[in-house]
């Protein structure tokens, strides 16, 4: 089962890593543990690989740290679905490998809700409802198998 | 007609584009700044086994974020961006102490009208200022530009902010940079571009002060038309051109004469309100800097509105220029030496503590009057502080009084 982190509109990197955090005054392989460090305390340490964040408009607005979507990525989140994500950080979500979903599901959702989230068949049970995901731009899909867009593209470089 | 983001990625490409299509590209700049410059070059590495820009002709390598270094880490991290620079010839590079990124591109003419410049800071959107298609990046993305020399790009849709009029006494482009995010909302503009028209009498200065707000409503660039440019920055004829077909895309209409002081309230870059709705909240720290206000010109009109007063009793006030040669201006005209006189810190040239790293951090429950870009919490330092956005001239008029104030009551006695 994976669990619901809800938050709000317009959610800012400082929020999710705050400047203060930033790997070279921390260290790399820590970052999953500064995720939403001041904003949502609790959060980072009651993550489980494979939860989901819904939230508003505009998720991950601000600064171009790629570390936010980094320290997102390493927790393990298997999505993050917003109506709309800030362009850097949905740049550098694509090139980690970390799936954003450009859907509002803040209506159906309630933070703390345990769901079955089912990539494959594109779905998500919460309770008995099953709520369809829409089919990810093929590039993503292909993305997200290689670990990242930028693996796909300094495959391409290397050759 | 054509936006200018269209023109400059078409001609870019060799052929008429409209919003949506996906277009490679060439980066014809990029910048590089010391926080960000670690990640590159270990992306690099673990890619390609080697850390080597495909054209150091084409880097911009800054050390302005935490300059000069606070700590060990930053001190040995800043030692290794030295050496890397170094080893790869990288001509265009900016120690601590020179300056912003965006402000040495511009003061530099390293970014030009027309050209693709690609910054791993999201206030990259301030090469917009002299018309160059101009944006921030991650790590990665930057990474991939500097090992191929290409990058891409979605076509933005254009969002026109048309300006009539002209600024009344104390107010400014920092006040219409505010209104503009005010009126679209933090993500009014997000995949887009913003382009500013009806704005030829501005300085380059001012074109800066709105190009770097432009992603604060989530814009991809902040492209501000090029007519009025000085000579020596002049846009190609290419880009000067108007076809005359109707402009496709949203439009925002903003009369400057009836533009007032702004701010806006913590937490928020969107939620603006005139500086009548704020007067009087008390306010411990007055910051004046960043790529949105630290130039010469900004630091010129606070010490104006300075000179023969003194910061309030129990209130800070520290400038940070955004360049050398803005603080030597500002030396030169004897700006400093008013602020000095009037109570002022001044610290060296950089982003100081717009990213709460130094150089004047907030604790929890203070209150700053801020001439920088973002009021988020915890920006500037403890999530407990609170930042509030204006101008230059509200910033003089706060030191002053030691609470947010209207910088047109102490024109009036100027005058």
């Amino acid at each position: 089962m994976a669990r619901i982190w809800s938050f709000g509109s317009d959610v800012d990197t400082d929020q999710i890593v705050p400047g203060r955090y930033a790997p070279y005054m921390t260290r790399d392989e820590e970052l999953g543990r500064y995720a939403f460090i001041e904003a949502r305390p609790d959060f980072a340490a009651a993550v489980r690989p494979g939860d989901l964040i819904v939230a508003g408009p505009n998720f991950g607005c601000g600064s171009s740290r790629e570390y936010a979507a980094q320290a997102l990525h390493l927790t393990g989140l298997a999505g993050i679905f917003a109506p709309s994500f800030a362009r850097i950080f949905y740049r550098n979500a694509a090139n980690l490998g970390l799936r954003l979903f450009e859907a509002d599901l803040r209506e159906e959702l309630g933070d703390g809700e345990e769901v079955d989230f089912d990539f494959e068949g594109r779905v998500i049970r919460a309770g008995g409802r099953e709520l369809a995901i829409e089919e990810p731009p093929e590039l993503l899909l292909r993305a997200w198998q290689a670990g990242g867009l930028a693996a796909l593209l300094f495959a391409e470089a290397r050759r | 007609m054509a936006s200018l983001a269209e023109k400059i990625l078409g001609r870019a490409v060799g052929r008429g584009l409209r919003p949506g299509e996906v277009v490679e590209v060439t980066a014809q700049r990029i910048m590089v700044h010391d926080s960000i410059a670690p990640a590159v070059r270990r992306i690099l590495t673990a890619n390609l086994g080697h850390d080597r820009p495909l054209h150091p002709e084409r880097m911009a390598v800054v050390i302005d974020h935490v300059a000069p270094a606070a700590n060990l880490a930053t001190a040995e991290s800043q030692r290794d961006l030295r050496g890397w620079v170094a080893a790869n010839g990288i001509r265009d590079f900016h120690d601590a102490g020179d300056g912003i990124a965006h402000q040495l591109l511009i003061e530099d003419r390293i970014a030009r009208p027309g050209e693709i410049v690609i910054g791993s800071d999201s206030h990259s959107t301030s090469y917009g200022a002299v018309c160059a298609f101009g944006t921030g990046m991650g790590a990665t993305d930057i990474a991939l530009a500097v090992a191929t020399g290409r990058t891409w790009f979605r076509v933005p849709e254009t969002i026109r902010i048309e300006v009539t009029g002209s600024f009344g006494p104390g107010v400014g482009a920092k006040d219409l940079a505010l209104t503009v995010t005010g009126r679209l909302g933090a993500d009014g503009a997000i995949y887009s571009a913003l382009e500013y028209r009806g704005v030829a009498a501005l300085s380059v200065a001012e074109r800066t002060t709105l190009a770097s707000m432009a992603v604060e409503a989530g814009a991809k660039v902040g492209l501000v038309h090029p007519e009025g440019l000085p000579a020596e920055q002049a846009a190609p004829d290419w880009l000067l051109a108007d076809d005359d077909h109707e402009p496709r895309g949203r439009r925002l209409e903003i009369d400057l004469d009836r533009l007032e002081p702004m701010l806006a309230r913590p937490g928020r870059v969107d939620d603006v309100a005139p500086i009548s709705e704020f007067e009087g909240r008390a306010v411990d720290v007055v910051y004046v800097g960043t790529c949105t206000n630290g130039r010469h010109e900004d630091i010129a009109r606070v010490a104006g509105l300075l000179r023969g007063r003194r910061v309030a009793a129990g209130t800070r006030l520290i400038v940070v220029p955004a360049s050398r040669a803005s603080m030597a201006a500002a030396v030169a005209d004897g700006s400093i030496a008013t602020l000095l006189e009037a109570g002022a810190v001044i610290g060296p040239p950089g982003c100081g503590a717009c990213i709460g790293r130094h150089m004047g951090v907030l604790a929890a429950g203070e209150v700053c009057l801020f001439t920088g870009n973002r009021n988020f919490r915890g920006r500037m330092g403890s999530p407990e502080a609170e930042i509030y956005l204006g101008s230059p001239e509200v910033a003089a008029a706060t030191a002053v009084a030691g609470r947010l104030g209207d910088p047109r009551a102490i024109l009036e006695v100027i005058c």
